[in-house]
């Protein structure tokens, strides 16, 4: 059976180039921060930020810990080059260590989500005083799957790519002109030496994203994408991290007493009045 | 005769009706010094789509008498206007609605019949369903207007074709969904799809005006179009920018399409009622 994820990226650029001027001008800004950490993601979104608002409105920010790999600050480089936005490298080892050294044995995923939270500070933090809104880089299938650091790389204003899945946004990252080595590598969170999204996940972007287009955009039943040809227990996993991970998706619930309440019966747009 | 159709492919300003009222005087102007006859402004223009509980703030009760109507009334004795609203009505039920403002009058107004609730939409939360679709008088011809899901259904643009419309003033806020390697929004696609249809097989105009901005995530694609009764695509706006497009209508297209082809002399709306009693009464 033909699984056709294909886009057309001109169309899509299009749209998520307006998508990013609208939503940061309507809220009374012009420029936007995007944290930059070397791989596809981040570099997409930088691409689509720079040509939204202007090379000289975006800062990308290189946020690098002692343990991550040279390529990725290398990596990261190309793409303020090539776009010619504005850069700053803040180093987070300092900032994380005597965070981690409070706590002895502490777990790699620890460690990853306090980097991961670190990146978020400073990015707000650089986001006001670049007087930018903080552009994400999270795209559908993590977002689907849950596999982001929640108040961590999943913060954002705005969001351009949540909407296509990871092998989507490399079909976009061609048509960019993102760097083909950071196209062709494996994607990695970089949390740790040797990390890797396919590793860590135990499927390759490749398998996962088909499923989900079928599970998700096609509203296929578990069993039909088992006839499909997926592999039952692979279809489960998904399926079971998807549940699982929805908290990622919402706000956190309001407990709910009065007549009228946030979330639930006050319901105003983001773009109310713009 | 001919008709010189304009279509108002604006962004609009969420719950701002008089930043967007603006908008739709400014326009006119353009329109009328370009020579148009007839501007269509798209679904909703003068308060924006996504308003949930805005609903209430931006309708329009006794419409006739209000500041903003009355300054699109003066307008319209430039040309005729079909401007889009939140119509609330005496007993205070809210409506999806657009009006067809002509030489100073309310000719007539519709209320959205179908509102989506499903997927991406919510509507029936927030606004209560039209009862009617009717066609009207206007010194073009008899024309009828129908919003955005009301032309998904087969049913309206039959309706209005049976009660006389010659001409479908369409207008939408369509959110642009669904890629694939097409250039085209698979939303895109689908509408041009059954406006041309409704064209051809009602061998009447369609005119579409549709949105175009950004509202909460939803991009709004444009590419308004104007199909002449041989299902013929007589003009199309861009795709997601603003824009002012004219149109010449030859009204007399009606008269060569139908000599051709007799479709609307040989449909049978009583077959088509007798049929429905049956299928709906089972008698």
């Amino acid at each position: 059976m033909e699984i056709d994820l294909s886009i057309h990226p001109d169309l899509v650029r299009q749209i998520l180039t307006k998508f990013i001027r609208s939503e940061i001008t309507r809220a009374g800004f012009q420029r936007a921060v995007v944290n930059l950490s070397g791989g596809l993601d981040s570099a997409v979104s930088c691409f689509l930020a720079a040509e939204a608002l202007g090379p000289q409105n975006v800062l990308a920010l290189r946020l690098p810990y002692k343990t991550s790999s040279p390529d990725s600050l290398e990596h990261a480089q190309m793409v303020i080059d090539q776009t010619g936005v504005q850069a700053r490298t803040i180093s987070i080892t300092d900032m994380a260590d005597p965070f981690i050294a409070l706590e002895p044995d502490m777990s790699p995923v620890r460690k990853g989500n306090i980097m991961a939270r670190l990146r978020m500070i400073v990015a707000y933090d650089q986001s006001e005083a670049f007087r930018g809104l903080v552009v994400g880089t999270g795209n559908k299938t993590e977002i689907l799957l849950g596999y982001t650091t929640l108040y961590g790389d999943s913060a954002c204003a705005i969001n351009p790519l949540g909407d296509l899945y990871k092998t989507q946004v490399r079909q976009l990252a061609r048509a960019l002109g993102v760097p083909e080595a950071i196209i062709a590598k494996p994607p990695s969170a970089d949390l740790w030496a040797g990390q890797t999204d396919e590793g860590e996940l135990g499927f390759t972007y490749a398998e996962v994203d088909k499923l989900l287009y079928l599970l998700v955009d096609q509203r296929y039943r578990p069993e039909e994408c088992v006839q499909a040809g997926f592999d039952e227990k692979f279809v489960r996993a998904v399926l079971e991290r998807v549940r699982r991970n929805q908290f990622k998706r919402v706000l956190p619930p309001i407990a709910k007493l009065s007549n009228r309440t946030v979330g639930y019966d006050f319901l105003y747009p983001r773009d109310w009045g713009t | 005769m001919s008709l010189t159709l304009a279509l108002a492919q604006i962004n609009t300003k969420l719950g701002d009706v008089p930043a967007n009222l603006e908008k739709h005087l400014a326009l006119a102007r353009e329109a009328r010094q370009n020579g148009a006859d007839l501007l269509l402004f798209p679904e909703l223009s003068l308060t924006g789509y996504v308003l949930q509980d805005l609903v209430p703030a931006v309708a329009s009760y006794n419409e006739a008498d209000s500041p903003t109507f009355r300054a699109l009334l003066d307008a319209s004795h430039d040309l005729d206007l079909v401007v889009g609203f939140v119509d609330e009505d005496p007993r205070r039920r809210f409506y999806i609605a657009s009006a067809y403002l002509s030489r100073g009058e309310i000719v007539h107004v519709h209320h959205k019949v179908y509102l989506p609730t499903y997927g991406l939409f919510d509507e029936s939360r927030f606004f209560a369903p039209g009862q009617s679709v009717r066609a009207f008088d206007t010194r073009f011809g008899r024309a009828g207007m129908l919003i955005c899901e009301d032309f998904w259904h087969a049913s309206p643009p039959y309706l209005l074709w049976q009660d006389g419309a010659d001409l479908l003033l369409l207008s939408s806020a369509s959110p642009g969904r669904g890629l694939s390697a097409d250039p085209k929004l698979a939303s895109s696609a689908w509408v041009e799809h059954i406006n041309r249809a409704y064209a051809s097989l009602f061998t009447v105009f369609v005119a579409h005006a549709n949105r175009v901005g950004f509202e909460d995530g939803l991009n709004f694609w444009g590419g308004s179009t104007v199909f002449d009764p041989d299902g013929r695509l007589l003009v199309q706006a861009p795709y997601f920018e603003e824009a002012l497009t004219l149109c010449e209508l030859d009204l007399n297209q009606l008269h060569r399409t139908r000599a051709r082809l007799p479709l609307l002399r040989d449909e049978r709306p009583e077959m088509l009622q007798s049929e429905l009693e049956r299928i709906i009464h089972g008698n």
